[in-house]
């Protein structure tokens, strides 16, 4: 049932889309989580034949839609982050969610700074702190997500 | 499930050719602004994204309403019609002084200013993106919003609509570091350039000489030139003037009067000579020289 396994990761990352644009009180925006780049990291680790760099790029595009940046920004910094995921999930699944958490953060470190990078090329934008919050809480997030996800695969048995 | 036979290209041809597309993508769009029509399209097919996203707040919203203390209710009543009161007696002098300046514009044989259609949307989405200030309404292509239009609320000036899908619209704001907007001083009629900080709460007028006759306090409104924009909104209201000598132009920065941070019911404008010419709604209806104002 090739068919209920994508029903079931696709649902899971549209719902990281909504999240993910939300709309949320002002002060707590800057700290809201990269919901899909958790569900996406997940996916990554637990099936990484279905779940690669192809599909971080398709979010990715869904993101610079859903958010106006220029298309292209979000799914160039979502396919590098995932592919230094698919690259060592054999190592990374190994750890303790914790240690994972941090991995996480790391990756959302190098995910920000890259579309900030490209943002700055594109326009004259200039760093603030503020745009790393978000790092922070994908790494609190993170337990939690990989908890709920893992259930979810293993009720439905998605493989 | 295979972990050691991968189908398929291998990871780091796949990186590559992501990378290669995403890259071409940048620069098809931004450079050379080649996915203007394919956005449109592309905004209408994610927008139940956007109305589901929505659905929380909107509840909210109700069960709010639902739950307002008769007494609450009664409160604002009395409030909002006092509010009417005295937006009437305004109006009414309003028509009066409207009057008479058609009359001295007649005299003076210069063209008369026109009502122009009006219509109110409602917030959907204000975009989290931290680089760009971005708001998603819900009016699209199917009420003959078109790219350019102008957007205010209540108080002032919000911004000019970027990208139209079928239901929704995109609105750049006044404060994002890529918009600039014409204005002049209500005061004296100097005009400026107003272009957007990043932050919501400020924005900068730029390239403005140390002798010109600005103070704290001055209100900004739209003068009209660029043919964006209506003629006589305002936008702005200054709030530092330092005249720094060693610097080449005097730094300025001015808060926007519109409620950047706490939009709900924005207005959308058609400027008269945009009235007929909306039909293809495209940028050739964008750039069309209105019939200006004055």
């Amino acid at each position: 049932m090739i068919n209920r396994h994508i029903g079931i990761i696709s649902v899971s990352l549209v719902i990281a889309l909504v999240l993910q644009i939300m709309p949320m009180p002002i002060q707590a925006d800057v700290y809201r989580p990269d919901w899909v780049l958790l569900v996406l990291a997940y996916w990554t680790m637990a099936l990484p034949n279905r779940v690669n760099v192809g599909v971080a790029f398709i979010c990715g595009l869904a993101m610079d839609i859903l958010l106006g940046t220029a298309l292209g920004v979000h799914s160039f910094a979502l396919s590098i982050a995932i592919y230094v995921l698919a690259a060592n999930y054999q190592r990374l699944r190994n750890y303790s969610v914790w240690q994972q958490a941090i991995v996480i953060a790391l990756l959302g470190a190098l995910y920000h700074l890259v579309l900030f990078w490209l943002q700055h090329l594109l326009t004259s934008i200039y760093f603030q702190f503020d745009y790393l919050w978000p790092v922070l809480t994908s790494m609190l997030i993170w337990p939690w997500a990989f908890w709920l996800l893992r259930r979810t695969r293993r009720r439905f048995k998605v493989s | 499930m295979q972990t050691i036979f991968t189908r398929g290209p291998s990871l780091n041809n796949r990186l590559s050719l992501a990378l290669v597309m995403s890259i071409a993508l940048i620069i098809v769009d931004h450079k050379f602004d080649g996915f203007s029509t394919t956005r449109g399209y592309l905004n209408s097919l994610m927008s139940p994204l956007q109305y589901v996203a929505n659905l929380p707040g909107e509840m909210l919203n109700w069960s709010a309403e639902r739950v307002t203390s008769q007494q609450q209710l009664i409160a604002e009543n009395e409030y909002l019609n006092n509010q009417l009161l005295l937006a009437n007696e305004q109006l009414q002098r309003f028509q009066l002084l409207k009057n008479e300046n058609d009359q001295l514009r007649a005299l003076l044989a210069a063209p008369l200013r026109q009502e122009m259609r009006k219509t109110v949307a409602e917030l959907m989405a204000v975009d989290n993106n931290p680089f760009s200030h971005q708001i998603v309404i819900n009016k699209g292509n199917s009420d003959d919003v078109y790219v350019s239009q102008s957007v205010l609320d209540d108080k002032g000036v919000v911004g000019q609509v970027i990208e139209v899908g079928s239901t929704t619209s995109r609105v750049l704001l006044i404060t994002d570091v890529t918009h600039a907007i014409p204005v002049r001083s209500q005061r004296n009629s100097i005009r400026f350039i107003v272009t957007g900080s990043g932050t919501l709460d400020e924005v900068y007028l730029e390239h403005v000489a140390h002798s010109v006759d600005i103070k704290v306090g001055d209100i900004l409104v739209t003068s009209g030139l660029g043919n964006v924009f209506p003629e006589g909104y305002p936008v702005a209201q200054v709030t530092s003037v330092v005249r720094d000598e060693s610097r080449p132009f005097a730094s300025i920065s001015a808060q926007p009067l519109a409620k950047l941070d706490r939009l709900k019911h924005l207005m959308l404008l058609w400027p008269e000579a945009e009235a007929e010419t909306t039909e293809g709604s495209d940028d050739s209806t964008a750039i069309t020289v209105r019939r200006d104002n004055d």
